[in-house]
Protein backbone atom coordinates (compact mmCIF):
# COMPACT_ATOMS: atom_id res chain seq x y z
CA UNK A 1 0.00 0.00 0.00
CA UNK A 2 1.13 3.23 -1.05
CA UNK A 3 1.29 5.89 2.17
CA UNK A 4 0.15 8.18 0.06
CA UNK A 5 -3.35 9.39 -0.98
CA UNK A 6 -4.31 9.39 -4.78
CA UNK A 7 -5.76 13.20 -3.92
CA UNK A 8 -2.64 13.89 -2.09
CA UNK A 9 -0.86 13.21 -5.06
CA UNK A 10 -3.07 14.62 -6.76
CA UNK A 11 -3.11 17.85 -4.82
CA UNK A 12 0.96 18.12 -4.21
CA UNK A 13 1.74 17.75 -8.09
CA UNK A 14 -1.09 20.33 -9.17
CA UNK A 15 0.14 22.88 -6.38
CA UNK A 16 3.82 21.77 -7.68
CA UNK A 17 2.73 23.12 -11.70
CA UNK A 18 1.04 26.39 -9.82
CA UNK A 19 4.05 27.25 -8.46
CA UNK A 20 6.48 26.63 -11.94
CA UNK A 21 3.71 27.55 -14.24
CA UNK A 22 1.40 30.60 -13.65
CA UNK A 23 -1.12 29.40 -16.43
CA UNK A 24 -2.68 26.83 -14.61
CA UNK A 25 -5.43 27.16 -12.00
CA UNK A 26 -7.29 25.31 -9.77
CA UNK A 27 -11.55 26.03 -9.97
CA UNK A 28 -13.51 23.84 -6.92
CA UNK A 29 -17.01 23.65 -6.28
CA UNK A 30 -16.92 23.47 -2.51
CA UNK A 31 -15.55 20.05 -2.18
CA UNK A 32 -12.09 21.15 -1.67
CA UNK A 33 -11.29 19.19 1.38
CA UNK A 34 -13.02 15.92 -0.57
CA UNK A 35 -10.48 16.78 -3.32
CA UNK A 36 -7.49 17.47 -1.22
CA UNK A 37 -7.10 20.81 -2.48
CA UNK A 38 -7.55 23.08 0.89
CA UNK A 39 -3.52 23.76 0.95
CA UNK A 40 -3.71 25.11 -2.71
CA UNK A 41 -6.50 27.72 -1.97
CA UNK A 42 -4.46 28.90 1.08
CA UNK A 43 -1.39 29.66 -0.79
CA UNK A 44 -2.45 30.96 -4.10
CA UNK A 45 -5.24 33.22 -3.49
CA UNK A 46 -5.29 34.71 -7.33
CA UNK A 47 -5.17 31.43 -8.98
CA UNK A 48 -7.34 29.06 -6.85
CA UNK A 49 -11.26 29.43 -7.36
CA UNK A 50 -14.12 27.93 -5.20
CA UNK A 51 -17.46 28.67 -7.72
CA UNK A 52 -19.64 27.07 -4.60
CA UNK A 53 -22.06 24.52 -5.39
CA UNK A 54 -22.60 25.25 -9.01
CA UNK A 55 -20.86 23.17 -10.71
CA UNK A 56 -22.03 24.48 -14.30
CA UNK A 57 -20.77 27.60 -14.11
CA UNK A 58 -17.56 26.07 -12.93
CA UNK A 59 -17.57 23.76 -15.74
CA UNK A 60 -18.24 27.17 -18.37
CA UNK A 61 -16.08 29.53 -16.31
CA UNK A 62 -13.20 27.11 -16.48
CA UNK A 63 -13.96 27.16 -20.22
CA UNK A 64 -13.38 30.91 -20.06
CA UNK A 65 -10.24 31.17 -18.11
CA UNK A 66 -8.65 28.47 -20.93
CA UNK A 67 -9.73 30.84 -23.84
CA UNK A 68 -7.81 33.46 -22.06
CA UNK A 69 -4.78 31.02 -21.95
CA UNK A 70 -5.48 29.51 -18.67
CA UNK A 71 -4.75 25.61 -17.95
CA UNK A 72 -7.97 25.35 -15.18
CA UNK A 73 -8.10 21.92 -13.08
CA UNK A 74 -11.55 21.82 -11.79
CA UNK A 75 -12.83 19.28 -9.26
CA UNK A 76 -15.84 17.53 -7.57
CA UNK A 77 -17.33 14.35 -7.25
CA UNK A 78 -16.97 11.79 -10.58
CA UNK A 79 -21.10 12.46 -11.09
CA UNK A 80 -21.63 15.74 -11.02
CA UNK A 81 -18.33 16.37 -13.32
CA UNK A 82 -19.91 14.79 -15.69
CA UNK A 83 -23.36 13.18 -15.55
CA UNK A 84 -24.52 16.85 -13.89
CA UNK A 85 -22.63 18.87 -16.50
CA UNK A 86 -22.61 16.97 -19.92
CA UNK A 87 -23.65 20.15 -21.65
CA UNK A 88 -21.56 22.66 -20.53
CA UNK A 89 -18.43 19.86 -21.38
CA UNK A 90 -20.24 19.38 -24.54
CA UNK A 91 -20.36 23.25 -25.81
CA UNK A 92 -18.13 25.25 -23.42
CA UNK A 93 -15.61 22.45 -23.20
CA UNK A 94 -15.48 20.12 -26.53
CA UNK A 95 -17.53 22.59 -29.04
CA UNK A 96 -15.46 25.61 -27.75
CA UNK A 97 -12.49 23.28 -28.10
CA UNK A 98 -11.33 24.62 -24.62
CA UNK A 99 -8.73 23.32 -22.58
CA UNK A 100 -9.90 22.50 -19.43
CA UNK A 101 -9.06 19.30 -17.15
CA UNK A 102 -11.81 17.78 -15.38
CA UNK A 103 -11.08 15.85 -12.44
CA UNK A 104 -13.60 13.73 -11.06
CA UNK A 105 -13.19 12.00 -7.33
CA UNK A 106 -14.85 9.15 -5.96
CA UNK A 107 -16.31 7.45 -9.18
CA UNK A 108 -18.17 4.21 -9.27
CA UNK A 109 -18.49 2.55 -5.92
CA UNK A 110 -15.88 4.41 -4.33
CA UNK A 111 -18.42 6.79 -3.08
CA UNK A 112 -18.74 4.48 -0.39
CA UNK A 113 -21.44 5.85 2.24
CA UNK A 114 -22.68 8.35 0.31
CA UNK A 115 -24.26 5.85 -1.85
CA UNK A 116 -26.13 5.51 -4.87
CA UNK A 117 -26.34 9.58 -5.57
CA UNK A 118 -22.47 10.08 -5.38
CA UNK A 119 -21.70 6.93 -7.57
CA UNK A 120 -20.73 8.10 -10.62
CA UNK A 121 -21.65 4.73 -12.73
CA UNK A 122 -21.88 5.98 -15.98
CA UNK A 123 -19.59 9.12 -16.26
CA UNK A 124 -17.46 7.19 -18.46
CA UNK A 125 -20.38 6.64 -20.96
CA UNK A 126 -22.22 9.58 -20.26
CA UNK A 127 -18.97 12.16 -21.89
CA UNK A 128 -17.15 9.08 -23.89
CA UNK A 129 -19.41 10.29 -26.96
CA UNK A 130 -17.96 14.13 -26.36
CA UNK A 131 -15.88 14.76 -29.54
CA UNK A 132 -12.23 14.71 -28.51
CA UNK A 133 -12.73 14.15 -24.51
CA UNK A 134 -9.52 12.52 -23.33
CA UNK A 135 -10.72 10.00 -20.22
CA UNK A 136 -7.96 8.62 -17.47
CA UNK A 137 -8.01 6.63 -14.66
CA UNK A 138 -5.15 6.78 -13.20
CA UNK A 139 -4.27 2.76 -11.04
CA UNK A 140 -1.85 4.21 -8.51
CA UNK A 141 0.50 6.90 -6.64
CA UNK A 142 3.23 6.71 -9.25
CA UNK A 143 1.52 6.78 -12.40
CA UNK A 144 -0.79 9.69 -11.35
CA UNK A 145 2.49 11.77 -10.58
CA UNK A 146 3.58 10.91 -13.95
CA UNK A 147 0.04 11.85 -15.59
CA UNK A 148 -0.19 15.25 -13.94
CA UNK A 149 2.36 17.17 -16.33
CA UNK A 150 1.66 14.73 -19.51
CA UNK A 151 -2.19 16.03 -18.80
CA UNK A 152 -1.24 19.78 -17.60
CA UNK A 153 0.69 19.77 -21.78
CA UNK A 154 -1.74 17.37 -23.13
CA UNK A 155 -3.81 20.21 -25.14
CA UNK A 156 -7.18 19.09 -24.74
CA UNK A 157 -9.80 18.62 -22.27
CA UNK A 158 -8.65 15.84 -20.05
CA UNK A 159 -11.25 13.68 -17.97
CA UNK A 160 -9.23 12.47 -14.90
CA UNK A 161 -11.43 9.87 -12.91
CA UNK A 162 -9.84 9.66 -9.55
CA UNK A 163 -10.04 7.66 -6.72
CA UNK A 164 -9.31 9.70 -3.73
CA UNK A 165 -7.65 7.25 -0.56
CA UNK A 166 -4.54 4.90 -0.75
CA UNK A 167 -4.24 2.45 -3.16
CA UNK A 168 -1.43 -0.58 -3.84
CA UNK A 169 1.30 0.24 -5.77
CA UNK A 170 0.77 -1.49 -9.33
CA UNK A 171 3.83 -0.22 -11.11
CA UNK A 172 7.46 -0.07 -10.09
CA UNK A 173 9.65 2.73 -9.24
CA UNK A 174 10.78 3.06 -12.70
CA UNK A 175 7.69 2.44 -14.45
CA UNK A 176 7.09 4.88 -17.59
CA UNK A 177 3.89 6.72 -18.56
CA UNK A 178 2.37 7.22 -21.74
CA UNK A 179 -1.21 8.72 -21.73
CA UNK A 180 -2.18 6.94 -24.81
CA UNK A 181 -0.69 3.81 -24.16
CA UNK A 182 -1.73 0.75 -22.23
CA UNK A 183 0.24 -0.99 -19.58
CA UNK A 184 1.02 -5.05 -19.86
CA UNK A 185 0.79 -5.72 -16.16
CA UNK A 186 1.57 -9.37 -16.83
CA UNK A 187 1.85 -11.43 -20.12
CA UNK A 188 -0.07 -14.27 -20.49
CA UNK A 189 -1.68 -16.76 -22.81
CA UNK A 190 -4.77 -18.11 -21.89
CA UNK A 191 -7.38 -15.35 -21.18
CA UNK A 192 -6.66 -11.07 -21.33
CA UNK A 193 -8.06 -9.34 -18.44
CA UNK A 194 -8.14 -5.49 -19.50
CA UNK A 195 -9.15 -3.38 -16.40
CA UNK A 196 -8.90 0.02 -15.28
CA UNK A 197 -9.13 2.06 -11.63
CA UNK A 198 -8.92 -0.20 -8.42
CA UNK A 199 -10.34 -3.42 -10.81
CA UNK A 200 -6.34 -3.21 -12.09
CA UNK A 201 -5.36 -3.79 -7.90
CA UNK A 202 -7.88 -6.47 -7.63
CA UNK A 203 -7.23 -8.20 -11.06
CA UNK A 204 -3.56 -8.53 -9.89
CA UNK A 205 -4.81 -10.53 -6.98
CA UNK A 206 -7.01 -12.67 -9.41
CA UNK A 207 -3.64 -13.55 -11.46
CA UNK A 208 -2.45 -15.35 -8.36
CA UNK A 209 -5.85 -16.69 -7.88
CA UNK A 210 -5.87 -18.17 -11.60
CA UNK A 211 -2.58 -19.09 -11.36
CA UNK A 212 -3.23 -21.63 -8.92
CA UNK A 213 -5.74 -22.94 -10.90
CA UNK A 214 -3.02 -23.50 -13.96
CA UNK A 215 -4.47 -20.30 -16.35
CA UNK A 216 -2.05 -18.31 -17.84
CA UNK A 217 -3.67 -15.05 -17.73
CA UNK A 218 -2.80 -11.64 -19.33
CA UNK A 219 -3.37 -8.30 -17.57
CA UNK A 220 -3.21 -5.12 -19.68
CA UNK A 221 -4.58 -1.61 -17.70
CA UNK A 222 -6.16 0.51 -19.82
CA UNK A 223 -5.67 4.02 -18.15
CA UNK A 224 -6.91 6.16 -21.11
CA UNK A 225 -10.07 4.54 -21.89
CA UNK A 226 -10.64 7.44 -24.68
CA UNK A 227 -8.81 7.36 -26.70
CA UNK A 228 -8.15 3.74 -26.08
CA UNK A 229 -4.74 1.62 -27.03
CA UNK A 230 -6.31 -0.09 -30.14
CA UNK A 231 -3.41 -1.87 -31.14
CA UNK A 232 -2.75 -2.93 -27.50
CA UNK A 233 -6.38 -4.02 -27.10
CA UNK A 234 -5.89 -6.06 -30.48
CA UNK A 235 -2.99 -7.56 -30.01
CA UNK A 236 -3.72 -9.09 -26.66
CA UNK A 237 -7.08 -10.45 -27.85
CA UNK A 238 -5.46 -12.09 -30.46
CA UNK A 239 -3.39 -13.99 -28.90
CA UNK A 240 -5.49 -15.10 -26.09
CA UNK A 241 -8.84 -15.43 -28.06
CA UNK A 242 -10.75 -14.44 -24.98
CA UNK A 243 -11.00 -11.54 -23.24
CA UNK A 244 -12.37 -10.46 -19.67
CA UNK A 245 -13.09 -6.34 -18.67
CA UNK A 246 -12.51 -5.17 -14.86
CA UNK A 247 -14.14 -1.51 -14.19
CA UNK A 248 -15.48 0.23 -11.39
CA UNK A 249 -18.33 1.49 -14.00
CA UNK A 250 -21.60 0.35 -15.42
CA UNK A 251 -20.95 -2.63 -17.92
CA UNK A 252 -22.73 0.20 -20.52
CA UNK A 253 -20.68 2.99 -22.41
CA UNK A 254 -17.24 2.28 -20.34
CA UNK A 255 -14.56 0.04 -20.28
CA UNK A 256 -15.94 -3.20 -21.71
CA UNK A 257 -18.19 -1.04 -24.09
CA UNK A 258 -14.76 0.52 -25.69
CA UNK A 259 -13.32 -2.55 -26.11
CA UNK A 260 -15.89 -3.89 -27.35
CA UNK A 261 -15.88 -1.28 -29.91
CA UNK A 262 -12.76 -2.41 -30.93
CA UNK A 263 -12.94 -5.45 -31.18
CA UNK A 264 -15.83 -6.08 -32.75
CA UNK A 265 -14.59 -4.38 -35.90
CA UNK A 266 -11.17 -5.91 -36.09
CA UNK A 267 -10.99 -9.23 -34.52
CA UNK A 268 -14.78 -10.56 -33.16
CA UNK A 269 -13.63 -12.09 -30.00
CA UNK A 270 -15.32 -13.49 -26.78
CA UNK A 271 -16.14 -11.47 -24.05
CA UNK A 272 -17.35 -11.18 -20.65
CA UNK A 273 -17.48 -8.12 -18.27
CA UNK A 274 -17.15 -7.24 -14.93
CA UNK A 275 -18.73 -4.03 -13.63
CA UNK A 276 -22.35 -2.81 -12.87
CA UNK A 277 -25.12 -4.34 -14.69
CA UNK A 278 -27.68 -1.55 -15.17
CA UNK A 279 -27.75 -1.22 -11.32
CA UNK A 280 -27.52 1.71 -8.98
CA UNK A 281 -25.07 1.75 -6.40
CA UNK A 282 -25.91 1.99 -2.46
CA UNK A 283 -23.99 2.48 0.53
CA UNK A 284 -21.97 0.88 2.09
CA UNK A 285 -17.61 0.41 2.58
CA UNK A 286 -15.99 -0.53 -0.70
CA UNK A 287 -15.65 -4.62 0.22
CA UNK A 288 -19.25 -4.89 0.93
CA UNK A 289 -20.04 -2.85 -2.26
CA UNK A 290 -17.87 -4.77 -4.05
CA UNK A 291 -18.84 -8.33 -2.93
CA UNK A 292 -22.72 -7.01 -4.01
CA UNK A 293 -21.95 -5.91 -7.44
CA UNK A 294 -19.39 -8.71 -8.14
CA UNK A 295 -16.35 -6.94 -8.07
CA UNK A 296 -14.16 -9.09 -6.41
CA UNK A 297 -11.19 -10.85 -7.50
CA UNK A 298 -13.37 -14.11 -6.94
CA UNK A 299 -15.56 -13.20 -9.41
CA UNK A 300 -12.83 -11.80 -12.49
CA UNK A 301 -11.69 -15.59 -11.87
CA UNK A 302 -14.90 -17.34 -12.17
CA UNK A 303 -15.29 -14.82 -15.20
CA UNK A 304 -12.22 -15.47 -16.67
CA UNK A 305 -13.16 -19.56 -16.81
CA UNK A 306 -15.90 -18.68 -18.14
CA UNK A 307 -15.00 -16.71 -21.15
CA UNK A 308 -12.09 -19.32 -21.79
CA UNK A 309 -14.89 -22.33 -21.47
CA UNK A 310 -16.76 -20.23 -24.44
CA UNK A 311 -13.77 -19.95 -26.38
CA UNK A 312 -12.75 -23.19 -26.34
CA UNK A 313 -16.53 -24.15 -27.32
CA UNK A 314 -16.02 -22.39 -30.86
CA UNK A 315 -12.78 -24.31 -31.16
CA UNK B 1 -20.09 61.16 -33.01
CA UNK B 2 -23.98 59.96 -32.64
CA UNK B 3 -24.48 60.36 -36.25
CA UNK B 4 -21.99 58.58 -37.18
CA UNK B 5 -23.00 56.00 -34.96
CA UNK B 6 -26.61 56.49 -36.40
CA UNK B 7 -25.22 55.80 -39.92
CA UNK B 8 -23.04 53.05 -38.84
CA UNK B 9 -26.20 51.10 -36.85
CA UNK B 10 -27.74 51.86 -40.19
CA UNK B 11 -25.54 49.98 -41.93
CA UNK B 12 -25.50 47.59 -39.86
CA UNK B 13 -29.08 46.76 -40.07
CA UNK B 14 -29.01 46.83 -43.59
CA UNK B 15 -26.12 44.00 -43.53
CA UNK B 16 -27.99 41.76 -40.68
CA UNK B 17 -31.32 41.73 -42.77
CA UNK B 18 -29.01 40.96 -46.25
CA UNK B 19 -27.35 38.39 -44.25
CA UNK B 20 -30.27 36.75 -43.09
CA UNK B 21 -32.32 37.02 -46.44
CA UNK B 22 -29.46 35.42 -48.19
CA UNK B 23 -30.70 32.25 -46.25
CA UNK B 24 -34.62 32.76 -46.46
CA UNK B 25 -34.80 32.20 -42.34
CA UNK B 26 -32.89 33.54 -39.10
CA UNK B 27 -33.00 34.73 -35.61
CA UNK B 28 -34.13 38.44 -36.70
CA UNK B 29 -35.91 39.63 -34.23
CA UNK B 30 -33.26 39.22 -31.33
CA UNK B 31 -30.66 40.56 -33.92
CA UNK B 32 -32.43 43.81 -34.53
CA UNK B 33 -32.65 44.41 -30.83
CA UNK B 34 -29.09 44.45 -30.38
CA UNK B 35 -27.92 46.50 -32.98
CA UNK B 36 -27.13 49.72 -31.06
CA UNK B 37 -25.71 48.20 -28.55
CA UNK B 38 -23.30 46.12 -30.96
CA UNK B 39 -23.02 49.29 -32.56
CA UNK B 40 -21.57 51.40 -29.67
CA UNK B 41 -19.07 48.71 -28.34
CA UNK B 42 -17.16 47.96 -31.60
CA UNK B 43 -17.50 51.40 -33.05
CA UNK B 44 -17.07 53.32 -29.74
CA UNK B 45 -16.37 51.47 -26.30
CA UNK B 46 -14.50 48.49 -27.25
CA UNK B 47 -10.65 48.29 -27.26
CA UNK B 48 -10.06 46.21 -30.24
CA UNK B 49 -7.95 45.97 -33.80
CA UNK B 50 -10.20 44.21 -36.55
CA UNK B 51 -6.55 43.85 -38.13
CA UNK B 52 -5.64 42.19 -34.98
CA UNK B 53 -8.13 39.98 -33.88
CA UNK B 54 -6.20 37.89 -31.14
CA UNK B 55 -4.33 40.71 -29.63
CA UNK B 56 -3.49 39.84 -26.05
CA UNK B 57 -5.70 42.19 -23.37
CA UNK B 58 -8.19 43.41 -26.27
CA UNK B 59 -11.80 44.11 -25.00
CA UNK B 60 -13.68 41.21 -25.61
CA UNK B 61 -17.41 40.57 -26.42
CA UNK B 62 -19.56 36.85 -25.46
CA UNK B 63 -22.89 36.83 -26.97
CA UNK B 64 -23.97 34.66 -24.74
CA UNK B 65 -27.41 34.93 -27.07
CA UNK B 66 -25.34 33.36 -29.23
CA UNK B 67 -27.98 32.94 -32.14
CA UNK B 68 -27.89 36.67 -32.38
CA UNK B 69 -24.71 35.73 -34.56
CA UNK B 70 -25.78 37.29 -37.89
CA UNK B 71 -26.35 40.67 -36.01
CA UNK B 72 -22.75 39.96 -34.62
CA UNK B 73 -21.17 39.33 -38.11
CA UNK B 74 -23.13 42.23 -39.99
CA UNK B 75 -21.58 44.41 -37.11
CA UNK B 76 -17.77 42.77 -37.18
CA UNK B 77 -18.15 43.03 -41.33
CA UNK B 78 -18.75 46.60 -41.18
CA UNK B 79 -16.08 47.15 -38.59
CA UNK B 80 -13.74 45.81 -40.51
CA UNK B 81 -12.89 41.91 -39.65
CA UNK B 82 -13.98 40.04 -42.65
CA UNK B 83 -15.28 41.39 -46.34
CA UNK B 84 -19.17 42.41 -46.18
CA UNK B 85 -19.68 39.83 -49.27
CA UNK B 86 -18.80 37.04 -46.56
CA UNK B 87 -22.62 38.05 -44.81
CA UNK B 88 -23.99 36.40 -47.60
CA UNK B 89 -22.73 32.80 -46.81
CA UNK B 90 -24.80 32.70 -43.63
CA UNK B 91 -25.51 29.16 -43.00
CA UNK B 92 -24.20 28.19 -46.38
CA UNK B 93 -22.47 24.72 -46.76
CA UNK B 94 -19.11 24.80 -45.69
CA UNK B 95 -19.81 28.66 -44.13
CA UNK B 96 -17.55 30.84 -41.26
CA UNK B 97 -20.63 32.17 -40.46
CA UNK B 98 -23.44 29.85 -38.54
CA UNK B 99 -26.71 30.58 -37.29
CA UNK B 100 -24.51 30.63 -33.49
CA UNK B 101 -21.68 32.36 -32.77
CA UNK B 102 -18.45 30.51 -33.27
CA UNK B 103 -14.93 31.40 -32.08
CA UNK B 104 -13.13 29.33 -34.29
CA UNK B 105 -14.94 29.76 -37.41
CA UNK B 106 -15.47 33.25 -37.49
CA UNK B 107 -12.90 36.18 -37.21
CA UNK B 108 -13.55 38.09 -34.28
CA UNK B 109 -15.92 36.10 -32.32
CA UNK B 110 -14.38 35.89 -28.36
CA UNK B 111 -16.20 32.69 -27.70
CA UNK B 112 -18.43 30.14 -28.90
CA UNK B 113 -21.97 29.93 -27.28
CA UNK B 114 -25.23 29.19 -28.39
CA UNK B 115 -26.43 26.73 -25.27
CA UNK B 116 -28.15 29.60 -23.34
CA UNK B 117 -26.44 30.38 -19.98
CA UNK B 118 -23.06 29.12 -20.73
CA UNK B 119 -21.59 31.94 -22.54
CA UNK B 120 -22.42 34.09 -20.02
CA UNK B 121 -20.19 31.65 -17.38
CA UNK B 122 -17.16 31.69 -19.60
CA UNK B 123 -17.59 35.76 -19.91
CA UNK B 124 -17.35 35.51 -15.96
CA UNK B 125 -14.16 33.13 -16.31
CA UNK B 126 -12.57 35.72 -18.80
CA UNK B 127 -12.93 38.62 -16.73
CA UNK B 128 -11.26 36.35 -14.10
CA UNK B 129 -8.81 35.57 -16.52
CA UNK B 130 -8.40 39.27 -17.35
CA UNK B 131 -8.19 40.37 -13.79
CA UNK B 132 -4.93 37.37 -13.29
CA UNK B 133 -3.69 38.60 -16.60
CA UNK B 134 -4.14 42.76 -15.30
CA UNK B 135 -4.36 43.57 -18.70
CA UNK B 136 -7.08 46.15 -17.81
CA UNK B 137 -9.39 44.98 -20.75
CA UNK B 138 -13.18 45.36 -20.30
CA UNK B 139 -15.01 42.27 -20.61
CA UNK B 140 -18.37 42.73 -21.79
CA UNK B 141 -21.53 40.24 -22.19
CA UNK B 142 -24.75 40.23 -23.91
CA UNK B 143 -27.47 37.96 -22.82
CA UNK B 144 -31.19 37.47 -23.51
CA UNK B 145 -33.99 38.13 -21.20
CA UNK B 146 -35.43 34.82 -21.96
CA UNK B 147 -31.86 33.04 -21.35
CA UNK B 148 -32.20 34.87 -17.99
CA UNK B 149 -34.34 31.83 -17.15
CA UNK B 150 -31.64 29.57 -17.37
CA UNK B 151 -29.94 28.42 -13.90
CA UNK B 152 -26.59 28.91 -14.79
CA UNK B 153 -26.99 32.32 -15.67
CA UNK B 154 -27.37 32.91 -11.75
CA UNK B 155 -25.07 30.86 -10.74
CA UNK B 156 -22.62 32.88 -12.85
CA UNK B 157 -24.38 35.89 -11.52
CA UNK B 158 -23.89 35.32 -7.94
CA UNK B 159 -19.86 34.18 -8.70
CA UNK B 160 -19.27 37.72 -10.91
CA UNK B 161 -20.52 39.83 -7.99
CA UNK B 162 -19.12 38.03 -4.85
CA UNK B 163 -15.93 37.98 -6.95
CA UNK B 164 -16.60 42.14 -7.67
CA UNK B 165 -15.96 41.68 -11.32
CA UNK B 166 -15.70 45.37 -12.53
CA UNK B 167 -14.00 44.62 -15.19
CA UNK B 168 -17.55 42.56 -16.32
CA UNK B 169 -19.91 44.69 -18.19
CA UNK B 170 -23.16 42.91 -18.89
CA UNK B 171 -26.00 43.62 -21.52
CA UNK B 172 -29.65 42.34 -21.20
CA UNK B 173 -31.83 42.50 -24.17
CA UNK B 174 -34.87 43.07 -22.70
CA UNK B 175 -37.83 43.02 -25.35
CA UNK B 176 -39.41 40.26 -22.95
CA UNK B 177 -40.35 38.49 -26.44
CA UNK B 178 -39.34 34.54 -26.03
CA UNK B 179 -40.04 31.57 -28.47
CA UNK B 180 -42.97 30.78 -26.67
CA UNK B 181 -44.60 33.99 -25.93
CA UNK B 182 -43.95 37.29 -24.08
CA UNK B 183 -41.54 36.61 -21.26
CA UNK B 184 -43.83 37.89 -18.89
CA UNK B 185 -46.15 34.95 -19.47
CA UNK B 186 -44.00 32.20 -20.14
CA UNK B 187 -41.75 32.48 -16.43
CA UNK B 188 -41.71 35.99 -15.47
CA UNK B 189 -38.29 37.45 -14.85
CA UNK B 190 -39.38 40.69 -13.45
CA UNK B 191 -38.29 42.25 -11.27
CA UNK B 192 -34.90 41.85 -13.05
CA UNK B 193 -33.41 44.78 -11.82
CA UNK B 194 -33.68 43.78 -8.17
CA UNK B 195 -32.61 40.47 -8.93
CA UNK B 196 -29.18 41.89 -9.94
CA UNK B 197 -29.27 43.78 -7.19
CA UNK B 198 -29.35 41.43 -4.87
CA UNK B 199 -26.55 39.40 -6.73
CA UNK B 200 -24.44 41.78 -5.80
CA UNK B 201 -24.17 43.97 -9.19
CA UNK B 202 -24.66 47.60 -9.82
CA UNK B 203 -27.65 48.04 -12.10
CA UNK B 204 -28.34 50.61 -14.53
CA UNK B 205 -31.92 50.17 -16.55
CA UNK B 206 -31.47 52.30 -20.57
CA UNK B 207 -33.51 52.21 -23.67
CA UNK B 208 -31.30 49.90 -25.07
CA UNK B 209 -31.76 51.99 -28.90
CA UNK B 210 -30.65 55.52 -27.41
CA UNK B 211 -26.80 55.58 -28.08
CA UNK B 212 -26.38 58.47 -25.25
CA UNK B 213 -27.92 55.96 -22.72
CA UNK B 214 -25.98 53.40 -23.61
CA UNK B 215 -22.51 55.26 -23.49
CA UNK B 216 -23.86 56.84 -20.05
CA UNK B 217 -24.37 53.10 -18.95
CA UNK B 218 -20.79 52.14 -19.60
CA UNK B 219 -18.96 55.00 -18.43
CA UNK B 220 -20.92 54.61 -15.22
CA UNK B 221 -20.32 50.75 -14.94
CA UNK B 222 -16.36 51.55 -15.55
CA UNK B 223 -16.35 53.72 -12.03
CA UNK B 224 -17.87 50.77 -10.53
CA UNK B 225 -16.69 48.54 -7.79
CA UNK B 226 -18.51 45.87 -9.03
CA UNK B 227 -19.84 44.49 -12.24
CA UNK B 228 -22.98 45.92 -14.03
CA UNK B 229 -26.02 44.88 -15.19
CA UNK B 230 -27.08 47.18 -18.36
CA UNK B 231 -30.52 46.12 -18.15
CA UNK B 232 -31.48 47.31 -21.99
CA UNK B 233 -35.07 47.93 -23.22
CA UNK B 234 -35.25 46.51 -26.76
CA UNK B 235 -37.98 46.38 -29.37
CA UNK B 236 -37.58 42.32 -30.74
CA UNK B 237 -37.19 43.08 -34.53
CA UNK B 238 -36.18 46.98 -33.91
CA UNK B 239 -36.18 48.86 -37.25
CA UNK B 240 -38.64 46.73 -39.46
CA UNK B 241 -41.81 46.83 -39.00
CA UNK B 242 -43.23 43.47 -40.48
CA UNK B 243 -40.70 42.07 -38.70
CA UNK B 244 -41.80 43.90 -35.61
CA UNK B 245 -45.77 43.18 -35.34
CA UNK B 246 -44.53 39.61 -35.86
CA UNK B 247 -43.69 39.54 -32.02
CA UNK B 248 -42.59 36.54 -30.39
CA UNK B 249 -43.25 35.40 -33.65
CA UNK B 250 -39.85 37.15 -34.79
CA UNK B 251 -37.47 35.39 -33.10
CA UNK B 252 -37.04 32.37 -36.02
CA UNK B 253 -38.99 33.71 -38.87
CA UNK B 254 -38.57 32.79 -42.67
CA UNK B 255 -37.49 36.06 -43.92
CA UNK B 256 -36.61 36.01 -48.04
CA UNK B 257 -34.52 38.29 -50.11
CA UNK B 258 -37.11 39.93 -51.12
CA UNK B 259 -38.61 40.78 -47.42
CA UNK B 260 -34.83 41.87 -46.73
CA UNK B 261 -35.08 44.84 -49.99
CA UNK B 262 -38.22 46.38 -48.31
CA UNK B 263 -36.61 46.00 -44.43
CA UNK B 264 -33.83 48.04 -46.54
CA UNK B 265 -35.72 50.33 -48.18
CA UNK B 266 -37.36 50.96 -44.42
CA UNK B 267 -34.16 51.10 -42.60
CA UNK B 268 -33.24 53.55 -45.79
CA UNK B 269 -36.34 55.67 -44.47
CA UNK B 270 -37.26 55.11 -48.09
CA UNK B 271 -40.55 53.47 -47.47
Amino acid sequence: MSSREMREVFSSSLKQMMEQDSRVVLVDADLAKASGTTGIHAEFADRALDCGVAEANMVSLAAGLASYGYVPFITTFAPFATRRVCDQLAISVCYARQNVKIVGTDPGVSAELNGGTHMGLEDIGVIRSLVNMVIFEPVDAIQLEQAMPVIRDYEGPVYIRLYRKALPDVFPADYKFDLFQADTIKSGTDVTIFASGILVQESVQALELLKQEGIDAELINIHTIKPIDREAVIRSAKKTGCVVTAENHSTIGGLYSAVAEVLSAECPTVMQAIGMDNAFGEVGKLPYLMQRYQLTKEDIVRTCKSVIAKKNAQK
Amino acid sequence: MNQDRVAICREIREETVRCIGSIGVGHIGGCLSLVEILGSLYFKHMHIDPLQPHLPGRDRLIVSKGHAGPAVYATLAVRGYFPREELLTLNASGTNLPSHCDMHKTVGIDMTTGSLGQGFSCAVGIAVGSKLANDNATIYAIIGDGESQEGQVWEAAMFAGNRKLNNLIAFTDYNNLQIDGTVSEVNDIAPLDDKWRSFNWNVIVIDGHDFAQIDQAILAAKAQDKPTMIIAKTIKGKGVSFVETKGAGNHNMPFSMEDAQRAIAEIRGEA
